[in-house]
């Protein structure tokens, strides 16, 4: 079993922490992990994206141009790479910032105002969070706990930090189960 | 410690100063520069030196001089910045001090891109500077791999008196993946008193060591040229490393491929074997020297009906895969350029075209 997520955005949305969190879940609970980055010549404000592959053996092609799943934080990335992913697969999408939906019958599109939610926890830096809670609980690429883990070991130098992203995490699940 | 999450470029840095090397001297080049990065934090806290040199020729001879004097050393670099290693690199293998260049190359010539590429083959495997010399060279194909290589280097430059190259690319420094630091991989610097000039009040001897690379009686260059030759002979005799993939049944076509696209390779062979197709596969560990033997007994298997040289060039392994399959069958190449790395579905319709051929 291998699945793969892609994460997109504008630089500075938190798109590269967000997969690096799911790539040490995944790692906690005893997945192989690869994260790879976009590296190109991007600035400031660009778009910035990366994609973790998780997999139950040694990862062969870190090249994945068709992934499972897509988490978009704005709407130039959904717009590029809604059409890659696989069928059956989840593609998030921020809907504070896109008005638009994916354009396909065949994925589980799950939109949610992450911003609007992170503002009412009091900080809108915490929208990438409520992103990957929402995104995991509906997708379950890992388990909720092992997200919470991470997420705690992330921010584990600032640990002032750690009751805001529980928060986040706690409204990510509630936004995309209901409950 | 266990694993940890880490980005290739962050783990070699570590796997250093695992090593027991804490001298680093560089010249930051995308995609590697977080190697600097990385160590200009680390090494001031374990007592070690990093240094940024003014430029990549001052690197290769700050590297010299540091290990003329006896001390482990290393840099990290990417395909323009080696090539102004490379005059630096041939009076370091002349001088016989060991040392590591680490090369995480991105897509040439000139400038090129910043991207993955293995287009610098030719220039670790058949030497980019001046002079009968010999590298030797390994490829990692993970983050793992590429620390243990690192870990590895130290021991064998100083068991050769040589430089060791890693040769990795942009995917190899930038991913993550979780790596450890195995322990049994850290060793102590070799003594070196037989001839770096250490100090002579260190080593408690009366003989001067002499560290040079100008030898003008053409007998003496030549006996000196013969005791390199000697070395790199017996490199090819103790060094050869190699992964084999999927070699146990009647494969069709020997695939040779090594670094991140031998992974990328891994994934065309199980899809292939997904469909009822068997191909197999050689990943060179070391480029220099290189696994002839192992290419040439792959390639000769009866099912076998050809091999395919598969790298992120425009052909240069191939050249080495030809001399190992020596004619027996007949030898191919495929390969991209510029950072845009070969699919697995790409390297499938070319495998497939070469097979209906």
């Amino acid at each position: 079993m291998q699945s793969e997520v892609q994460f997109a955005g504008f630089g500075g949305q938190g798109v590269m922490l967000m997969g690096q969190i799911l790539a040490q879940a995944a790692m906690n609970a005893g997945f192989e992990v690869v994260w790879i980055p976009s590296y190109g010549p991007e600035m400031r404000g660009g778009t910035a994206y990366c994609t973790v592959v998780i997999s139950d053996r040694p990862v062969g092609s870190p090249i994945i141009r068709n992934p499972q799943h897509l988490v978009a934080m704005n709407r130039p990335s959904l717009e590029k790479f809604a059409s890659t992913v696989k069928p059956g697969g989840v593609v998030f999408i921020n809907a504070s910032i896109i008005p638009v939906g994916a354009g396909r019958s065949d994925v589980d599109e799950l939109r949610v105002p992450i911003m609007e939610i992170a503002k009412d926890l009091g900080n809108v830096k915490a929208a990438n969070i409520v992103a990957l809670a929402a995104f995991v609980a509906r997708s379950r690429v890992v388990s909720f706990e092992e997200l919470t883990g991470a997420v705690k070991q992330k921010f584990a130098e600032k640990a002032k930090l750690i009751p805001l992203n529980v928060k986040a995490l706690e409204a990510g699940r509630k936004a995309a189960t209901g409950n | 410690m266990g694993k940890v999450l880490m980005k290739g470029n962050e783990a070699i840095g570590e796997a250093a100063i695992r090593a027991g090397c804490l001298n680093y001297f560089a010249y930051p080049i995308t995609p590697q520069s977080e190697v600097a990065e990385y160590l200009s934090k680390r090494l001031p806290e374990v007592g070690g030196v990093f240094l940024q040199g003014e430029s990549e020729v001052a690197v290769s001879y700050m590297i010299f001089g540091a290990s003329a004097c006896g001390a482990r050393v290393f840099t990290t670099s990417s395909s323009p910045g080696i090539s102004l290693m490379s005059e630096g690199i041939s009076y370091i293998t002349a001088a016989q001090c060991p040392a590591v260049f680490i090369n995480i190359m991105r897509g040439g010539p000139g400038l090129g891109g910043i991207l993955p590429s293995q287009a610098d083959y030719f220039q670790s495997v058949k030497g980019g500077g001046h002079g009968d010399y010999r590298l030797l060279v390994m490829a990692p194909a993970s983050v793992q791999e590429a620390v243990e290589m690192t870990m590895t280097a130290f021991p064998l430059a100083e068991k050769y008196r040589n430089p060791v190259m890693i040769l990795g690319d942009g995917l190899i420094g930038q991913m993550m993946e979780p790596v450890e630091f195995p322990d049994h991989l850290k060793s102590e610097p070799s003594n070196k008193d037989g001839w770096a000039t250490n100090g002579m009040d260190t080593r408690r001897s009366s003989t001067r060591n002499l560290v040079r690379t100008l030898y003008l009686v053409p007998e003496e260059l030549n006996a000196h040229n013969l005791k390199l030759k000697a070395k790199y002979d017996r490199m090819i005799r103790e060094e050869i490393r190699w992964e084999t993939y999927n070699l146990d049944g009647d494969y069709r076509m020997l695939i040779v491929s090594y670094g991140t696209m031998s992974r990328v390779c891994r994934t065309v062979i199980d899809n292939f074997k997904a469909k009822g197709i068997e191909i197999g596969m050689v990943r060179p560990k070391t480029l220099f020297p290189f696994p002839k033997q192992a290419i040439y007994d792959a390639a000769a298997k009866a099912s076998c009906r050809a091999a395919i040289s598969v790298e992120m060039s425009m052909g240069q392994m191939v050249e080495d895969v030809e001399l190992s399959v020596k004619g027996l069958k007949p030898v191919h190449w495929y390969g991209k350029c510029g950072g845009d790395v070969p699919t697995p579905e790409e390297v499938m319709e070319e495998v497939s075209k070469l097979m209906a051929s």
